[in-house]
């Protein structure tokens, strides 16, 4: 009966650490094969430790170059989807025209719609017109694909503001334009950097929609699988633990920065 | 005190109007607010205060008319060039800034660097230095209420306008502010526009009410005057309660009109009469229910002269401690409310008993009897 008892008590919990191991074992499996010496090309076995591949995380030919195209295509998409995003949500909220039930519907559908199916289409569009593939379209489609996750995002936020704020604003000496900065954007902010977030998430990790749409050109999560066909490089592992770790971080500084702000004024 | 002469804070309306579409949210309205004032406007939701308010703040663009601050027609500015403030029915105030740079806003988009000592002594006024660094969803409804109020004052607006400020606090504590809000007033001095539909609330704190119905202004005055002579039925009903006679004028005695009421006469003093008073002409007779002494029957004799009577039979009673509440059926009305206060109880004042209403004439009102005597029954809280 103890024992049953403690399991009351410590169900949450239990439960709770089961479903971080869930989540984040894949992670820690990438982690310890990143110190992996594979012994022929596949870095699926355990042969012994090593740091070979982080002192030379560029090592393989081709990778660094893809992870610095993604990284720039992921920052150029996640700046055009949250600008045009945010725009988009405001006016869905605030205004009312002509279409805006229809508008409201049709910005999720990129959500809802297969991503193959989108990617086929977009490929067909981009012949059909003659662009030529390669980083520009690939920009143009993920810009298109973040754009319902971030007027989600933000819409969701806009809708929980209270209009009566930025009458407050105006009562209280504040212009168009301080309105917006001093009390619109900072009310906003977190909504659109959880849009902004999700879109570089997003962007970064695309592989149906950029393969169909990348023409000759290669982004890392393309270079990834085409290696898995050959061989996988230990610096995959590497690149994968470098991204995982900088996201812990910048959670870490955030929180912590939060807290500090949050006893100073205290 | 401010200077009462000063007519920079005066606030001047002059055929103000606004209409949505086809519909007339507030009729042509002329409205002087003089500087210094505690003023109220008082009405039922829909009746059109709200609008009037914001279009004094700014906020809403009147359809025709004149907004007057002083000699300076503002009807054209936008709201962060008046030198007015709101205090918001849901306070609105910023929920990313804390308590101190919530009230600093105004001052510091206007320019000014230096503002701790202003915030600090605006924030001891309310009484809320300890909460500066806080939130405002870390503060009670009351304290969220006072750095409205704080944030509006530090400011030195002309005018401070308040829409139903006290609207979301429980009983007690909108006592408590009202007083608060009254001291303040005192205070600095600045005329106060106040709109709610709490009469209490209006009465308690305004030197001068406004009740508004439809989109109209139905009488202004003091709550005094209001309460004591009201000049329609909408204002009889929603300032208390009044009970309605219907009769007839018969004749005229100096000052006083005579009416006719079923079998018997009521006096009415002239200049309390807002309705025409040719002979035979119909008038709806008001008096107020405390105003009105209940005899049994069998003590009819003992009843003083000169007094307004009338004849009925208790239909209920309610006992209420401070005062007992008296239904009456009567000849000449169906359901007459009398309060007595409960010093010395009659035991035979019980339902059924045949009773004797009277009152001193000096009490009685007259109002036009071609309205509805139950106008603003239903909105009346």
């Amino acid at each position: 009966m103890p024992f049953v008892n403690w399991l009351k008590r410590n169900l949450v919990v239990l439960a709770g650490l089961l479903t971080l191991g869930y989540l984040l074992l894949p992670n820690v499996v990438v982690t310890v094969f990143s110190f992996n010496k594979p012994k022929g090309r596949f870095n699926y076995e355990w042969q012994q430790f090593s740091l070979d591949a982080w002192k030379d995380p560029c090592g393989v030919s081709g990778l660094c170059g893809s992870l610095s195209l993604s990284l720039q295509i992921a920052f150029w998409a996640t700046l055009g989807a949250t600008l045009l995003g945010t725009l988009i949500a405001f006016a869905l909220v605030r205004y009312r025209f002509r279409a805006r039930g229809a508008v409201n519907s049709l910005i999720f559908l990129p959500m809802a719609m297969p991503e193959v199916v989108m990617a086929a289409s977009l490929l067909t569009l981009f012949l059909n017109m003659g662009a030529q593939l390669g980083f520009w379209t690939i920009l143009i489609a993920h810009i298109m694909f973040c754009l319902s996750f971030v007027v989600t995002a933000v819409k969701a936020r806009v809708m929980s503001m209270d209009p009566k704020l930025e009458e407050a604003a105006r009562d209280l000496y504040a212009g168009p334009f301080q309105t917006f900065v001093r009390v619109t954007l900072p009310i906003a902010a977190p909504g659109i950097a959880a849009g902004a977030l999700l879109a570089f998430a997003l962007s970064f990790d695309d592989f149906i929609i950029t393969n169909f749409n990348a023409g000759s050109t290669v982004t890392f999560p393309m270079f990834v699988w085409g290696s898995a066909q050959r061989g996988t490089p230990v610096q995959i592992n590497v690149i994968g633990t470098t991204m995982f770790v900088v996201a812990v971080l910048f959670v870490l500084v955030s929180m912590v920065a939060g807290n500090r702000r949050n006893r100073h004024k205290a | 005190m401010t200077n009462k002469t000063d007519p920079s804070g005066d606030v001047r309306l002059t055929g103000i109007a606004k209409s949505y579409g086809a519909f007339t949210a507030v009729h042509p309205l002329d409205l002087t607010v003089p500087q210094g004032s505690f003023f109220a406007l008082l009405g039922a939701s829909g009746c059109g205060k709200t609008t009037t308010l914001r279009m004094i703040a700014g906020l809403e663009e009147p359809s025709a008319g004149t907004v007057f601050l002083g000699d300076q027609d503002v009807t054209a500015l936008p709201p962060y060039k008046r030198p007015v403030n709101t205090v918001f029915q849901s306070y609105a105030l910023f929920p990313h800034l804390d308590i101190f740079e919530n009230v600093a806003f105004g001052l510091r988009r206007r320019g000014l660097k230096s503002v701790k000592k202003q915030v600090d002594e605006m924030l001891d006024l309310v009484q809320l230095g300890e909460q500066a660094r806080k939130k405002p969803h870390q503060l009670s409804g009351g304290q969220q209420q006072r750095v409205a109020v704080a944030r509006a004052l530090i400011n030195h607006p002309k005018v401070l306008l308040l829409d139903e400020p006290l609207g979301a606090l429980d009983l007690k504590l909108r006592r408590q502010m009202q007083l608060e809000l009254k001291r303040i007033q005192t205070e600095v001095g600045i005329t106060f526009i106040h709109v709610t539909h709490d009469q209490e609330e209006a009465m308690t704190m305004a030197d001068t009410v406004a009740v508004m119905n439809g989109g109209r202004v139905e009488q202004l005055g003091a709550p005094t005057d209001l309460y004591e002579n009201p000049r329609t039925t909408f204002v009889a009903n929603f300032l208390g309660t009044s009970n309605f006679i219907e009769a007839e004028v018969d004749s005229k005695s100096g000052e006083d009109i005579v009416l006719k009421a079923g079998g018997g006469k009521l006096v009415l003093p002239g200049a309390r009469c807002s309705a025409p008073t040719s002979t035979g002409g119909r008038v709806l007779v008001g008096v107020r229910p405390e105003k009105i002494s209940l005899s049994h029957a069998d003590d009819a004799g003992e009843i003083p002269e000169g007094r307004n009577r009338i004849t009925g039979r208790i239909a209920d009673s309610s006992f209420i401690g401070v005062s007992t509440q008296y239904v009456v059926d009567s000849p000449v009305c169906s359901d007459f409310e009398v309060y007595a206060q409960n010093i010395d109880r009659d035991p035979r004042l019980v339902p059924g008993a045949e009773v004797v209403l009277h009152w001193n004439p000096a009490h009685t009102f007259g109002l036009d009897a071609a309205q509805d005597a139950d106008a603003g029954v239903e909105e009346a809280v």
